[in-house]
């Protein structure tokens, strides 16, 4: 189908015949699917989200907290471990996800569209093996010497 | 609309006091319309036309006068000018609406009105365009009712005043197509059912004596089905019938997933 750009969306050509494609049921719709998990991630994500920002920029000490020390003591509770990698996996699926939606609605070539849509399972997959990898294997003394060790509390008391 | 009642030009005498009663004002007004002939032109052009209009004149009546009175080349669709047919919805100055149903008075009259054809389906002349697409769509819900059961003998098929309020609102839809090319998911690539196809659903779907609900709701749980929109609401805006379309696709949506209307 033959395009014109007008602004930044796409018409067809003037002239131009276009057909709808036709109609394929599946048993498992993706659509709904994804549809339903923007909502619900989207509701958990507001909580998960406002929770880190206040605990992480707001309370205590306020922005100025926030180094590896605390991070560390962080990840010293299981509690933060969950509330981390729940805020990776729904938030990375929810973005990844709206990224998908944008190249289906934008990216009218089906080349460039499987490259753009591979690119970013890719990407996705990386993030979240590496993401969880990083908040469940942690250990803040690894590699730690004498002295930074000190202003580690998990590593003083070993 | 409110936000383009900016009133009348101000030439045209604001002094109500010495005109006689019931005077109509005139004026000049300039419109200017995207012009395109398929045997000469790649591209549609905008060419402007200054008509002498009164502020009881619609939009249509300004495009008549053109036709009729300056360029008779001009082409667009009308037929009973009433806003009952919904043959003449364009994009008036960026929005859609019935060209019938848009008063000048309702315009700021004191720029030029720009008129195009409405955008997502293919130009075939001037403010014509090829509406085959968007009827195809809309057969695709099957908009017709599809009852197993016969009425009773000689009477009609009876329905309560609370069942048949539900579906109310997408009973009025004229097929003008104001709000399918008014919504930017469509104007991607036209696979989108589109807002108009999923109101005729709606009206099935919700209407108790159709027994065929369920293959509706099937069609449209699709990936170019009630999926697809994002709620940008352009075709509420759009509807002149005043439709609470973005609301009735919703519904539809939450009826695919209840599984049931």
């Amino acid at each position: 189908m033959a395009q014109q750009s007008i602004g930044s969306v796409l018409v067809p050509a003037p002239g131009t015949k276009y057909e709808r494609y036709a109609r394929r049921p599946r048993r498992f719709n993706l659509e709904k699917w994804a549809w339903i998990y923007m909502r619900a991630s989207g509701v958990l994500l507001a909580v998960l989200i406002f929770g880190h920002l206040f605990v992480n920029l707001v309370s205590g000490e306020g922005v100025k907290q926030i180094d590896f020390a605390f991070v560390a003591g962080k990840w010293a509770d299981p509690f933060w471990i969950v509330w981390d990698v729940l805020l990776l996996w729904l938030a990375l699926i929810h973005g990844a996800n709206g990224m998908r939606t944008l190249v289906n609605d934008y990216a009218t070539r089906p080349a460039l569209r499987r490259v753009l849509l591979g690119l970013i399972a890719l990407a996705t997959v990386a993030l979240l093996v590496l993401g969880t990898l990083v908040l469940t294997t942690f250990d803040p003394c690894l590699g730690a010497t004498a002295e930074t060790a000190a202003a580690i509390p998990q590593c003083a008391i070993k | 609309m409110a936000e383009e009642m900016h009133g009348v030009d101000p030439s045209a005498g604001h002094d109500v006091s010495v005109q006689e009663m019931g005077a109509v004002q005139q004026f000049t007004v300039t419109m200017i319309v995207r012009r395109f002939d398929p045997e000469t032109m790649e591209e549609p052009v905008w060419q402007d036309f200054d008509v002498e209009a009164y502020s009881t004149d619609r939009v249509l009546d300004v495009l008549h006068k053109i036709k009729w009175e300056q360029d008779g080349s001009l082409a667009f669709r009308r037929s009973c000018a009433h806003g009952i047919c919904g043959s003449d919805a364009m994009r008036i100055n960026g929005r859609n609406r019935l060209a019938c149903k848009t008063l000048l008075k309702d315009l700021d009259i004191t720029k030029p009105i720009y008129v195009e054809a409405i955008k997502g389906l293919p130009l075939e002349k001037d403010l014509i365009v090829d509406m085959d697409p968007f009827f195809a769509s809309y057969r695709e819900v099957n908009p017709f009712l599809m009852a197993h059961s016969d009425p009773e003998k000689g009477k009609e098929r009876r329905q309560s005043i609370a069942a048949r309020e539900i579906f109310d609102d997408t009973t009025k839809c004229i097929l003008c197509a104001a709000c399918t090319s008014s919504c930017p998911v469509f104007w991607t690539d036209g696979q989108y059912f589109g807002p108009a196809a999923i109101v005729n659903a709606h009206r099935f779907i919700f209407d108790d004596r159709d027994d065929e609900a369920q293959v509706r709701l099937k069609i449209l749980n699709d990936k170019e089905g009630v999926w697809r929109c994002r709620t940008t609401f352009n075709c509420t805006d759009a509807c002149p019938r005043g439709i609470q379309i973005t609301q009735a696709i919703a519904e539809v949506k939450q009826a695919i997933m209840r599984g049931r209307p």
